[in-house]
């Protein structure tokens, strides 16, 4: 581990002028730690924003905001996440250990590195921690990296899984940076590799994720998280699907469905939400509309199972809907 | 006085010291003035070392100094093997020359004030090679398989080729018969208490706070490499954090540290990082076994033939028990056996618990289990059908054998009656249930140990012994056996292990310790009574030291063996085929049980262990260049609590007079073997799908 100052903030502006100077902040640390324990990252400066006012939970009109800072374990513990969005509290209980829940925030959750093992090798071509050093992954061990939204510099999925359940709610961001806020969707935080597989995110110098505002709707309840993984807790996804209903006498008014596990970010599905919408429910429908899922999608050597995982997932997601969780 | 400590549930006497942070681990020796040492390991898999840029790290803030084999001293590296050695080939001689013979084959080791500048040290220094692909892939048609030496003598303990009747001709002639390709993937042994030894000299004596599951075989090891008297040498380890056989051989971190204490004249600490243990420190081979089975109609067995490969280094032929239960856990006149090596370009596997019979018994039973459906008589039916009356590969009778009883005790508790024979006939809800079960079993082994006992004129007696504890119970069953013998209680014996001036005992390992170490024990406390009642009473301490071995003639005459029955129940959703354990019951025959507290949870440490075979753990090389790919506790996949139901352990009466005097059988290998194959049975049974190669995984089932 080398070397690094820690400084702590008491205000939001004092973090954000920290962090336009090129200082990196640490929340719970989960994966920042980790990750400096390894050298592959190597900030020089933190900035301790841990004491900040930015862990509330409230009701806003129909909207569920969640301060950046709240921990995962006290998100999914909240009686209103529980009835209100239960989708939000599942992926949050399915997305790391108990130890970990209790530590990590939600503004870093979403911010959290890859879990391509290539990634943490130093003695190991990896874009995205060495830009333009090879990929170790493409030609390598990939079993576990993505099938959609991949490019000949990276296949590393994103490994978030709250994000997942962000995305298919349309959940939306509140950040602020020296030119003060704005907000934008959960999704569009996310960037594709393309040919600069280090940059992840769309933040710009210096900006502080505030909250994430989850607004509620009629298919919020109706709503689950699957993850399938070959052991129980404390794995990445292999997928993972979040997928939303709302039914109306018998018919399907808006679908809702984002992927993990498969994408080089969280992966919304458009085409099969569109293709649910007018439908009676049932396995069928699901089925059909699950085979869209795999439009674009391009296997590895390791992971041509995703193909028949994939579909399987969401068709079962799309089931579990109407059973309680 | 008869105290009847033997077979009491008691609790752990070491438990408080355990759970208050009281017992000390190799790395809790912290010496005063100490360096820490960091090992730079290859990058690559094969190949040799042209550079190092010592200089600038020297130069580095604490860093007292770079070790390569540039400046190491030439180590004399005499002959030295014991029998958790392989028999054939010469240790890795580390920092001796520049050939990398594996990814992570030590290539520098950096000494500097604090853990931390060691490690950024070890992180900056700049390792140039010339590399090749190695060899890695067991599947790779440049992998040949050769004969084990060792297994080419006559009256080899782990024979290359057996034979009895002709087992391929009756495998031509049998009516019904299965015949398949069984894989297994490498494991690493992964305990809590990482590798760990620190070393320091005071002139030419050494000693070494080093994690080993054997501590007099290190004193010897390292009194070899350096060339020492091994007097000269003590090696203390009082406690392990769980080892399951890593910890048997002295691997070369510990030369690596009593080299670079030697180098900076400073005590010197040394932990091996999780990664490293993942290369450095053996693991369990890779083995593919084919495993034919030839039956008539009613379902007596009339062929077996069992060929097995396991992957070993290019340097040493490490050996295990694959093909060996094959010989005796059935009765059929026929049986060949074949058991070749596949050297590669990694390091030197090792024993991992139930060595070779873990891996044997899951082709075995597996395909015994492939037999049942195909003759559509019930597995436990068909064992009973098999049952044999003396071990038929020695020609021996058994010392005791408890196989069926097993069987039948584990059925009863489990509900094997349930169950409906038809695969895929089971559901709860929409999920495919499914049971299955298999046999056990695993040599009762016994080794000469030496013990002391002293007897303090307060009424209070001390026992010493070499032994270990990684974690069974040892410190509390071997108390038990000693205030047994001496009629004392429990709270007025105090038992002290792990340090190699005391009397020796062999390998922590290999189920043998309780037949073993117990026997010296108990030979021990009846030689220092006798002493007791001979002197007259003078206030002060009585002393005596024995020895005790299984008799030769007896062990001549039997073939002597635990057995077990383990079975699973497992359910399997058919839409994205996540498979998971939902009960498992074992019943073992392992001969008389000193504590059973003691004994159900080292049963269900070793299920667990199953577990983790049958359905997670599996380390994969990158064939480019030999690395682990999923060297990381996220990565590679050991269960966790939310992947472990309920598990019953029980035990079956069973009085062996043959084994030893305490009539123990052992019990810590036993208990991981046959899991796998319950598992991989009930899996089949659920879906209909059988799945032969381990882990087996969702991507396994997927296309049921």
């Amino acid at each position: 581990m080398l070397p690094f100052t820690l400084e702590k903030v008491t205000s939001v502006q004092a973090a954000i002028a920290a962090a336009s100077s090129g200082r990196r902040f640490i929340a719970g640390g989960t994966t920042l730690i980790d990750l400096m324990r390894e050298e592959v990252e190597q900030p020089a400066h933190l900035v301790d924003i841990n004491t900040l006012p930015l862990s509330e939970i409230r009701i806003e009109g129909s909207d569920l905001v969640i301060g950046a800072l709240a921990r995962m374990a006290d998100v999914a513990a909240h009686s209103d996440v529980q009835r209100l969005h239960p989708l939000v509290a599942e992926s949050l209980i399915e997305g790391a250990s108990p130890q970990l829940r209790n530590m990590a925030s939600i503004g870093g959750n979403l911010l959290q590195r890859v879990r391509c093992p290539y990634f943490r090798m130093h003695d190991a071509p990896c874009n995205k921690r060495t830009p333009n050093s090879g990929c170790a992954a493409i030609e390598g061990l990939n079993a576990g990296h993505a099938i959609l939204g991949t490019s000949d510099h990276c296949v590393a999925t994103h490994p978030s899984d709250v994000a997942v359940a962000l995305v298919a709610l349309d959940a939306t961001m509140q950040v602020r940076g020296p030119r003060g806020e704005r907000s934008f969707p959960v999704e569009e935080l996310f960037r594709l590799p393309g040919d600069t597989p280090h940059l992840e995110h769309t933040l710009l110098p210096g900006e502080l994720i505030l909250a994430v505002r989850v607004p509620g709707g009629p298919s919020s309840r109706r709503a689950r998280y699957l993850k399938v993984r070959d052991r129980a807790s404390y794995e990445f996804a292999l997928v993972s699907a979040a997928a939303a209903l709302d039914v109306e006498d018998g018919v399907i008014r808006q679908a809702r469905l984002a992927v993990g596990g498969v994408g080089t970010r969280p992966w919304r599905l458009r085409m099969v939400e569109k293709a649910l919408i007018g439908k009676a429910p049932d396995r069928k429908i699901f089925e059909t509309a699950a085979r869209l899922a795999l439009e674009g999608a391009r296997p590895l050597s390791g992971n041509h199972y995703k193909l028949e995982l994939l579909p399987r997932t969401i068709v079962r997601a799309f089931e579990m809907t109407g059973e309680a969780a | 006085m008869t105290t009847n400590v033997i077979g009491n549930p008691l609790p752990r006497v070491d438990g408080r010291a355990k759970v208050t942070g009281a017992a000390r681990y190799a790395a809790d020796f912290n010496q005063g003035g100490q360096a820490y040492a960091v090992i730079v390991g290859a990058t690559v898999g094969l190949g040799r070392v042209t550079g190092i840029e010592t200089a600038p790290v020297e130069k580095m803030p604490g860093v007292v100094a770079v070790i390569t084999h540039r400046n190491a001293p030439r180590l004399p590296y005499a002959p030295h093997k014991s029998y958790i050695d392989p028999a054939t080939g010469e240790r890795l001689h580390v920092l001796q020359d520049d050939q990398v013979r594996f990814y992570g084959q030590p290539v520098a080791i950096v000494v500097a004030d604090t853990l931390d500048q060691a490690e950024r040290a070890a992180a900056a220094l700049r390792v140039s090679y010339t590399a090749e692909r190695p060899l890695v892939d067991p599947a790779d048609p440049k992998a040949r398989p050769v004969v084990p030496e060792a297994g080419k003598q006559p009256d080899a303990r782990l024979p290359a080729d057996t034979a009895r009747g002709n087992a391929d001709s009756a495998l031509a002639d049998a009516p019904v018969k299965v015949d398949a390709i069984y894989e297994i993937a490498r494991e690493n042994h992964n305990p809590m208490e990482p590798h760990a030894t620190v070393a320091a000299w005071n002139g030419n004596r050494l000693t070494l706070w080093s994690k080993s599951q054997f501590v007099v075989n290190e004193q010897a090891e390292i009194a070899a490499v350096f060339g020492l008297p091994p007097e000269n040498v003590q090696v203390i380890c009082p406690f392990i954090g769980g080892a399951f056989g890593t910890s048997l051989r002295t691997w070369p971190h510990v030369t690596l540290a009593a080299m670079a204490a030697r180098q900076v004249e400073r005590p010197v600490k040394l932990v091996l990082t999780r990664k490293q243990m993942f290369f450095m420190t053996g693991h369990r081979p890779r083995t593919l076994q084919r495993m034919a089975l030839g039956a008539t109609a009613d379902g007596k067995l009339t062929s077996i033939v069992h060929e097995g490969t396991g992957e070993t280094s290019r340097y040493e032929e490490f050996m295990e028990a694959l093909t060996s239960v094959t010989t005796f856990l059935y009765s059929t006149p026929n049986v060949r056996t074949r058991y070749r090596l596949l050297p590669l370009d990694i390091g030197t596997p090792n024993h991992m618990r139930g060595p070779g019979e873990a891996s044997g018994v899951f082709a075995l039973e597996c395909a015994v289990d492939e037999l049942s459906y195909k003759l559509g008589i019930d597995p436990i039916d068909l064992r009973r059908r098999n049952e044999p009356a003396i071990d038929e590969g020695e020609n021996k009778p058994f010392s005791s054998r408890s196989l069926m009883k097993c069987h039948d005790l584990a059925a009863e508790r489990f509900g094997w009656s349930r169950r409906l024979p038809v695969p895929r006939s089971m559901r709860d809800g929409r999920l495919l249930v499914g049971m299955g079960m298999a046999s056990a079993s695993y040599p009762a082994f016994h080794a000469p140990a030496n013990a002391r006992a002293r007897l303090l004129p307060d009424g209070t007696a001390e026992v010493e012994v070499a032994a270990s504890d990684m974690g069974p119970g040892t410190y509390t069953s071997m108390t038990q056996v000693a205030a047994e013998t001496l009629g004392l209680p429990v709270e007025r014996v105090r038992l002290s292990l792990g340090r190699s001036d005391y009397p020796p005992a062999p390998s922590h390992g290999g189920s043998w310790t309780m037949a073993s170490v117990g026997s010296a024990i108990r030979a021990a406390c009846m030689a220092v009574q006798e002493e007791a009642a001979r002197r007259p009473q003078d206030g002060r301490p009585v002393e005596a030291t024995a020895s005790a071995q299984r008799d030769p003639d007896v062990a001549a005459r039997f073939s002597m063996h635990s057995f077990g029955a383990v079975f699973a129940e497992v359910a399997v959703d058919p839409d994205v085929g996540t498979i998971r354990l939902r009960r498992a019951v074992g019943a073992y025959g392992i001969g008389r049980v000193v504590n059973p507290r003691l004994a159900r949870s080292q049963c269900i440490g070793g299920m667990i262990g199953g577990i983790g075979m049958a359905l997670m753990e599996r380390t994969v090389l990158d064939p480019r260049d030999g690395r682990p790919v999923n060297a990381h506790m996220a990565d590679y996949l050991l269960p966790v609590n939310l992947d472990i139901p309920q598990l019953e352990a029980h035990f079956v009466e069973e009085i062996d007079p043959h084994v030893n005097a305490l009539g123990v059988k052992g019990l810590g290998e036993i208990a991981l073997v046959g899991m796998a194959p319950a598992i991989a049975n009930a899996v089949f049974h659920a879906t209909g799908k059988r799945v032969r190669s381990l882990p087996i995984r969702i991507e396994d089932v997927l296309s049921v």
